[in-house]
């Protein structure tokens, strides 16, 4: 097998799968959280992984969730939930000055993912906002829902179905 | 903001050779962001990543010396544009020189070495250039009755913005695996896999001597921050 003499500079390196046994070199003490729990801004955030044959539990699933400065890393346990704090971002705007509905983006790494998920969560105390944002916009009226976190009580959760009959909607990156 | 677009040399979701897949793929169409706009998302910020300025040498983790080839994997990450990604994050991990994992789910087919890990980070300089210093990993199947993997190292890195977030593995010249591996073979375009497998360099070969590294060049290239996939 020989290798292409050289490739010019527009041949990207494509992703490959995460693999289940990324633990030991990505998981680090307190990378769930993008704020202590006690900070009055935490939110607790859990959801659950699942493909078209049930939950994808340890250790299989990364999850990362962020939006600038506020960034977390978790994985899916026995369960194939996962546990964060984060908090709600600040305002955005387009480049055309169009306010967004503040929302985290949440991309899933996982054997079997041969590139990852992108998805993103928005938040369910911002009906206002998010009936306006462009972004949402974009979605079928009757999908929407699986991009607005649900409140649990104290905590939010946020669950990702890579595939089957409630699956995500995941956009093009 | 002008946008190019660039093609698309990632895997498709569904490789059914790779047979998780066919479970795991997303299935509907996935909903394209508007062009010009989200390309400026701001990308994650990893300070809260530890990096030590030896955490790109696996071979001196430990008290001793680990067994095998010790290797060096450098090059330069770059986008499609090529431009420099300066201070960028790479984290890597990678089985040791028997194909062994230190995760707790390797399935433990292979010892363990007591002065490997397999897990380092790095930086990428102002030219965007990096190198680890490691031992040669090995393949090895994953579950009773798999197939061998090519040996790989994985790659995770961040880029400069939401569309620079990339995981990926990196393959080594000579391998006869890798035209067998489902995994790799994913890639529909040649070039793309080309782009995957670190290349000999027998120019930069450090000279005899206990701890001597033989030399790979690996080039990670992201899509520049203007351009955007074509539609298929």
């Amino acid at each position: 097998m020989s290798l292409s003499e050289s490739l010019s500079d527009d041949v990207t390196s494509p992703s490959q799968t995460l693999g289940p046994l990324y633990g030991f070199a990505l998981m680090f003490e307190g990378s769930e959280k993008m704020l202590e729990r006690d900070d009055p801004a935490a939110i607790e955030l859990v959801g659950r992984v699942t493909d078209a044959g049930g939950p994808v539990a340890w250790p299989e699933a990364m999850v990362e969730v962020w939006n600038g400065e506020l960034w977390a890393r978790g994985r899916t346990d026995e369960a194939g939930e996962f546990h964060f704090v984060i908090r709600k971002p600040g305002p955005e705007h387009t480049t055309d000055a169009e306010p967004l509905a503040p929302y985290l983006n949440v991309m899933v790494f996982a054997r079997g993912l041969l590139k990852h998920a992108y998805t993103r969560l928005y938040f369910p105390d911002e009906s206002a906002a998010n009936a306006g944002d462009p972004v949402l916009a974009l979605v079928d009226d009757d999908l929407r829902h699986s991009l607005i976190a649900q409140a649990d009580g104290e905590r939010l959760r946020f669950d990702v179905c890579l595939q089957g009959p409630e699956e995500t909607v995941f956009f093009e990156y | 903001m002008a946008t190019a677009e660039i093609e698309d040399f990632n895997p498709p979701y569904l490789f059914p050779d790779y047979k998780i897949t066919v479970q795991r793929a997303p299935s509907k169409r996935l909903v394209p962001l508007p062009k010009g706009w989200f390309h400026t998302a701001k990308g994650p910020v990893f300070g809260r990543v530890p990096v030590g300025p030896t955490d790109n040498d696996l071979t001196i983790q430990h008290a001793g010396r680990p067994i095998g080839q010790r290797i060096v994997v450098e090059g330069r990450v770059l986008d499609s544009d090529g431009r420099a990604v300066p201070n960028t994050l790479l984290e890597i991990w990678q089985t040791n020189a028997c194909g062994a994992y230190v995760d707790p789910a390797d399935p433990g087919f292979f010892p363990l070495d007591p002065n490997f890990t397999g897990a380092g980070r790095t930086i990428t300089d102002i030219e965007g250039r990096f190198s680890f210093r490691t031992i040669k990993p090995a393949p090895y199947p994953g579950v009773i009755g798999g197939t061998f993997r090519p040996a790989h190292i994985h790659v995770s890195l961040f880029g400069p913005g939401m569309a620079g977030r990339l995981v990926t593995q990196c393959y080594f010249e000579g391998d006869h695996l890798i035209k067998h591996d489902a995994i790799a073979q994913s890639i529909p375009d040649r070039r793309g896999l080309d782009r995957l497998i670190a290349r000999f360099n027998y120019d930069t070969i450090e000279p005899g001597g206990p701890d001597c590294a033989v030399h790979y060049d690996w080039d990670i290239v992201l899509r520049g921050p203007e351009a955007t996939p074509m539609e298929h």
